[in-house]
């Protein structure tokens, strides 16, 4: 096992890249991969929050890169899911503590026993950034149908692009696909136009997220909810897997073909 | 022996147009003149105006030779005879004045021409990016929203610009800045600035220049003929 290390960032803080980290977690675990999550927004950890882990805390990231722990002593299992572990990180620290190379290390270490190591980016573009996508095989750019957002992404494409971190790859987290509809929200092709690099998912806009955050449990283990549903496909394309974009158009009776019928045959 | 030939100054040396006669006399006062005012002669560059008088080989070849010994150089035979025109060639001798203008070049015509000083950058500029030079910059991509292009002279944008851009930042009233679509966050021409108004329609190649003193937009035409 090499494990590839995949870092989510976005530049904009509030895209959702703490839940898709979360959730791209879940999915490739209960797929059985084995998992790391990393959180790097070191001062401002959100990860365990969302994973339902806040209370199994010990040990962080900062104690293992300052050798106050074994790095298996900071890797909590997650309570729900097979093979999916978190390390999260420390509160009453700052971005300073650790350094780009810490995290090359730390991830070398992580490497041979693991399929994935995924790091929740933290928001901005300094020293947090910095150590979150050094390691890094593959970025995950995560934007929303917003002009700031997308301006964001724009400029941290561009800064994966200078640091060689191979061509970042897009979600575009959020889109609602009535007000797309009425012109009222940037459609999927313009942020495509704009930023110009391969699109990996498309979540749709889904009030059970909050729900499932606010319960510290993933939604794509959820078969149910579409944006749970668009979750797992991007981590079974992150396995290699051809799997067609969701179909967006929402129509009438296509919430109840949907739900009754398991959802699978428009996926 | 002013009845025998003429002497001229022309560009690049001197000219003798050969009167009627028989050829050895010329020859003949031509060696002695050339021998008389030696120092006048000497170095010169010398074209012959033969008429239509026929020449050999032979002749003109020992012409060259025997001036040659005075330090004047055949250049040129010029005739009204093709057959002599022929024979000067095979000698390597031209069959025309040269011009003072291809002379100066070194060539016939001047084909090149010498353009001015431009980077160019084959890439999208993403927001932050940012390009100052000079001269004129030239992008192979688009310019997004965030990103900057600050250029002395013009500004084309093979691509979509959207970004910042400056032409003529230091005082080109005549830059220009022109892309496949021109839909700027800002465009400034030396200190004008304007902003993009809303694009309806397709987009479609533009070209921004000022005029009056304003910064104006048009469609980009193939260029008249003036």
């Amino acid at each position: 096992m090499t494990a590839k290390v995949v870092t989510i960032t976005s530049g904009k803080g509030g895209v959702g890249k703490t839940t898709i980290t979360a959730n791209l977690g879940a999915a490739l675990a209960s797929m059985g991969q084995k998992v790391v999550c990393i959180d790097a927004d070191i001062g401002l950890r959100n990860l365990d929050v969302v994973l339902g882990l806040e209370n199994r805390i010990v040990y962080d990231l900062v104690d293992v890169v300052e050798g106050r722990c074994r790095l298996r002593q900071a890797m909590i299992k997650d309570k729900r899911t097979e093979g999916l572990y978190l390390i999260p990180a420390a509160q009453t620290r700052d971005k300073t503590a650790v350094s780009p190379s810490d995290m090359i290390r730390l991830c070398d270490e992580l490497r041979p026993e693991h399929d994935w190591v995924i790091i929740d980016s933290p928001a901005g573009i300094e020293r947090g950034f910095r150590n979150a996508i050094a390691p890094a095989d593959s970025v995950f750019v995560v934007t929303n149908p917003e002009v700031s957002a997308v301006r964001d992404a724009d400029r941290i494409i561009g800064i994966v692009e200078a640091e060689e971190k191979g061509p970042a790859q897009l979600i575009i987290n959020r889109i609602d696909v009535a007000m797309v509809q009425r012109g009222d929200m940037i459609s999927t092709e313009d942020i495509l136009e704009l930023l110009a690099i391969e699109l990996i998912g498309i979540i749709p806009e889904d009030e059970n997220v909050i729900i499932s955050t606010n319960r510290g449990s993933p939604i794509s283990l959820d078969g149910k909810s579409r944006a749970g549903k668009a979750m797992q496909n991007i981590s079974r394309r992150m396995m290699g897997e051809e799997v067609p974009f969701m179909e967006l158009a929402v129509q009438a009776g296509f919430f109840k073909r949907l739900f009754a019928g398991g959802g699978s045959k428009n996926e | 022996m002013a009845s025998h030939f003429e002497i001229k100054g022309v560009h690049d040396g001197l000219l003798i147009i050969v009167g009627d006669g028989e050829w050895a006399e010329i020859r003949k006062a031509l060696l002695d003149q050339i021998e008389t005012q030696s120092d006048f002669f000497r170095g010169a560059d010398l074209s012959i105006d033969v008429g239509k008088r026929v020449l050999k080989a032979a002749e003109l070849g020992s012409l060259r030779d025997r001036i040659s010994e005075y330090g004047v150089t055949l250049r040129a035979v010029i005739s009204k005879s093709s057959k002599t025109e022929e024979t000067a060639q095979t000698l390597g001798l031209r069959t025309y004045l040269s011009r003072p203008q291809a002379e100066r070049s070194g060539r016939a015509f001047d084909t090149s021409v010498g353009g001015d000083e431009a980077v160019l950058v084959k890439r999208t500029l993403r927001s932050g990016n940012s390009i100052t030079y000079p001269g004129h910059v030239v992008i192979l991509g688009d310019v997004n929203p965030g990103a900057e292009i600050i250029a002395g002279g013009d500004v084309i944008v093979w691509g979509r610009l959207r970004g910042t851009v400056h032409a003529g930042a230091s005082g080109d009233e005549d830059a220009i800045v022109c892309a496949l679509e021109l839909a700027p966050m800002q465009l400034r021409i030396c200190e004008e600035i304007s902003i993009t108004p809303p694009q309806k329609g397709t987009p479609r190649p533009e070209v921004a220049r000022l005029k009056d003193g304003k910064v104006v937009a048009e469609g980009w035409e193939f260029p008249k003929v003036e």
